[in-house]
């Protein structure tokens, strides 16, 4: 609570004990008025004095000054009955105005605490940069480190700076920025990102960016800015609330020429001027939208808080509300539902231990570069020992010749084979790089190295289904065979291969143009070469985006790892942020026209007015922050 | 050229009135209240100095929501 809020909560205080008070006050008449009026100032002075200067400044329609006409209507509406020797019920204009006070207290006190939990959880923003200087370490604002400087990271610490390790190793915390809890480990030589805490042994890092443009910059900028980009829903609330208000307003003042006239002259009886009054004035205090302006804008901005804690990065909420609307979602292959590097996936028909085969392709492929002997090495799972290898021959187009442990071994294709004169054996399912391997001329089987299949990408594709996704397409610049592979092994539902990258677009275009019913489509790739097709679709998801600036630029929606069940959660934090906006849409307004009704029929009381107005403010708001809770 | 500014409201129907002021304030050429942020950003017309401009921002804010303010 700040200042003004709890010099708030005294007067509420204040002015609730001696209204209580004066009910057991005996006194009549003038003293009577002025007693009551002493709770009611107490309480109101500011809505009165806003109300006037609103008027001053020709902003006239606001709800401090449907709340004094209210009040000061229904005070008036006493005097007259005292006057008239019955006695007039003040209390009703100070109760009103305790309420609004209270419902205005609590919900600044709900936005504020949402306002903090929402910071609270976007707090990556690191303060300060060590740099050591003759030897001592001192505290600079990361703002004023060139790029190129070697920073200190304590353990504990955020890495403020993106940049490259340049000594020490350790494991670092990405649970702010990927929302992912298991730590990473790094070690010299690797790049990390801003944002990340420390967690084990201090590090020297050679900082590659400007603060500015470092990923933890990037993403708070881009999270601060998202409620920018209002979302329909928002746009329909700021039009309602134009129309709504000046509506019930002049029906107000129909309300209260109109029955009196007709009764008077139609039919004859007591025109009933001072009701009429008082129904008037509690449509004004219904008149209020602020439920639906307040509590619209803070879901859509708690939905994407609690999006992007858990490492999912909407740009506005207009992309929240199309996210919602979801039925189809195209994935690119490579990178998207697989790895994007390829792995050693099986070995076939081998006489000796498999790991063994894998050990003698990686030192015979220890020299070379090519992806393929990389991922053989990280199958063997350790740097090869090059004194164990001699005699290397590189046979282009066909393989690798070369003696380890003293036996001549051949690691290549099928024409290597031929030449060593080995019996190789082709592989069936054929659906990656086979590498076939031979020692001393004898055919030792072959090791099949394709680009695996993520392992959530089939959990993945499941929960798309649990939350309402009808199609699911693949597309792949990647052979057929392979293709088909991945998208029946995933149930994918169509596949589009051997595609070039401007058919990507092509195809989205043609599936959105076939598209029935308004549900919108969805892409998801991993933001490599796939900028065009990120942005015609309703929605671009990019993934896997630390770090990369085309990605962050083109889409919409920013995961940022690279697991694609974060699709399906985008999917589920946004159809749960739409669903309590709509309930808020439909509860405050319909609980509005009921208390309008019931008021304009003399049912209902200023209290059922004020329960209209801030009671279903309270109890929007309090619905709204239920967006933040997305797990 | 852009800048942003804290700001304290009160409301968030408070916030777009605040935005709708600076938007026809003159040497603005947009502007946007974030009222969750309790940031403004503004983009000033080309030309027009910041510290000359945003006093009358804060004027006209002043006029449609008294109790606002903009740390300049």
């Amino acid at each position: 609570m700040n200042k003004k809020q709890k010099r708030t909560l005294y007067r509420i205080l204040a002015a609730a004990a001696l209204l209580t008070g004066l009910h057991f006050v005996p006194v009549r008449g003038t003293v009577r008025f002025v007693l009551y009026m002493i709770p009611y100032l107490l309480i109101g002075y500011d809505v009165l004095r806003k109300a006037f200067k609103g008027i001053k400044n020709r902003q006239p329609m606001d709800e401090s000054l449907l709340m004094c006409i209210a009040t000061l209507g229904a005070i008036v509406l006493a005097v007259y009955k005292d006057l008239n020797g019955q006695t007039g019920d003040y209390v009703e204009a100070v109760a009103v105005m305790l309420f609004y006070q209270t419902g205005e207290w609590f919900q600044s006190v709900a936005v504020g605490k949402s306002r903090r939990n929402i910071s609270e959880l976007m707090d990556i923003r690191p303060d300060y940069a060590n740099i050591e200087t003759d030897g001592s370490i001192e505290q600079v604002d990361p703002d004023e480190v060139e790029t190129g400087t070697v920073i200190y990271v304590k353990p504990g610490e955020k890495i403020p700076i993106d940049g490259i390790v340049v000594s020490g190793s350790g494991t670092l915390d990405t649970a702010a920025l990927t929302g992912e809890s298991l730590p990473r480990n790094i070690i010299e030589g690797d790049e990390v990102i801003s944002g990340c805490i420390n967690l084990t042994s201090p590090l020297r890092i050679k900082t590659t960016k400007e603060f500015g443009e470092s990923t933890v910059s990037k993403i708070l900028d881009l999270v601060e800015n998202a409620s920018s980009l209002k979302s329909r829903s928002e746009n329909f609330i700021t039009k309602f609330a134009r129309i709504y208000t000046p509506a019930v307003v002049y029906s107000a003042l129909v309300l209260v020429i109109l029955p009196p006239l007709f009764r008077m002259f139609v039919m004859g009886a007591d025109p009933m001027w001072g009701s009429f009054v008082y129904r008037a004035l509690s449509f004004l205090v219904i008149s209020c939208p602020c439920a639906l302006v307040v509590s619209i804008p803070l879901t859509f901005f708690a939905g994407i808080g609690g999006a992007s804690h858990a490492g999912i990065l909407v740009k506005g909420s207009n992309y929240l509300e199309t996210l919602s609307e979801v039925d189809t979602v195209v994935f690119d292959k490579t990178g998207t539902l697989t790895q994007g590097n390829f792995e050693v996936d099986a070995v076939h028909h081998c006489p000796i231990e498999e790991k063994e085969l894998i050990e003698i392709a990686a030192l015979a492929e220890y020299a070379s570069t090519h992806p393929i002997s990389q991922s053989l090495r990280r199958a063997y799972g350790g740097e090869p020992d090059s004194s164990r290898v001699s005699a290397i021959e590189e046979i282009a187009g066909q393989g690798i010749k070369a003696t380890v442990d003293g036996r001549k071994i051949a690691v290549g294709n099928t024409k290597l084979m031929r030449a060593v004169g080995a019996f190789y054996v082709e592989c069936p399912d054929d659906v990656g790089t086979v590498i076939h391997v031979s020692i001393d001329g004898q055919y030792a089987g072959h090791i099949v190295i394709s680009d695996i299949i993520k392992p959530d990408s089939g959990k993945a594709i499941h929960r798309l289904r649990a939350c309402g996704v009808k199609k699911t397409v693949m597309l792949t610049g990647d052979a057929s065979k392979i293709a088909d592979k991945v998208a029946s092994e995933l149930h994918i539902d169509e596949v589009h291969s051997e595609l070039l990258p401007a058919d990507k677009v092509d195809i989205v275009d043609r599936l959105i143009s076939s598209k029935q019913g308004k549900g919108k489509l969805a892409f998801a790739g991993d933001g490599i070469n796939d900028a065009p097709v990120l942005s015609r679709a309703d929605i671009g998801i990019a993934m896997g985006a630390m770090g990369s600036d085309a990605a962050i630029e083109a889409a919409d929606v920013v995961l940022m790892d690279d697991d694609p069940v974060k699709i399906a959660d985008a999917i589920r934090i946004a159809k749960k942020c739409l669903r309590i906006v709509k309930e808020n849409i439909v509860f405050a307004i319909g609980i509005k026209l009921i208390c309008l009704l019931l008021s304009a029929l003399g049912l209902a009381g200023m209290w059922i007015a004020v329960f209209a107005d801030v009671g279903v403010m309270i109890l929007c708001v309090l619905n709204a922050i239920r967006a933040l809770m997305v797990r | 050229m852009k800048k942003s500014y804290k700001i304290d409201v009160d409301c968030a129907n408070c916030a777009a009135k605040m935005e709708e002021a600076t938007k026809k304030t003159e040497g603005v050429k947009d502007a946007v209240v974030n009222f969750m942020m309790l940031k403004m950003n503004v983009e000033f017309e080309d030309g027009a100095d910041p510290k000359e401009v945003m006093p009358r921002v804060l004027e006209n804010c002043k006029k449609v929501e008294d109790d606002c303010e903009i740390f300049l």
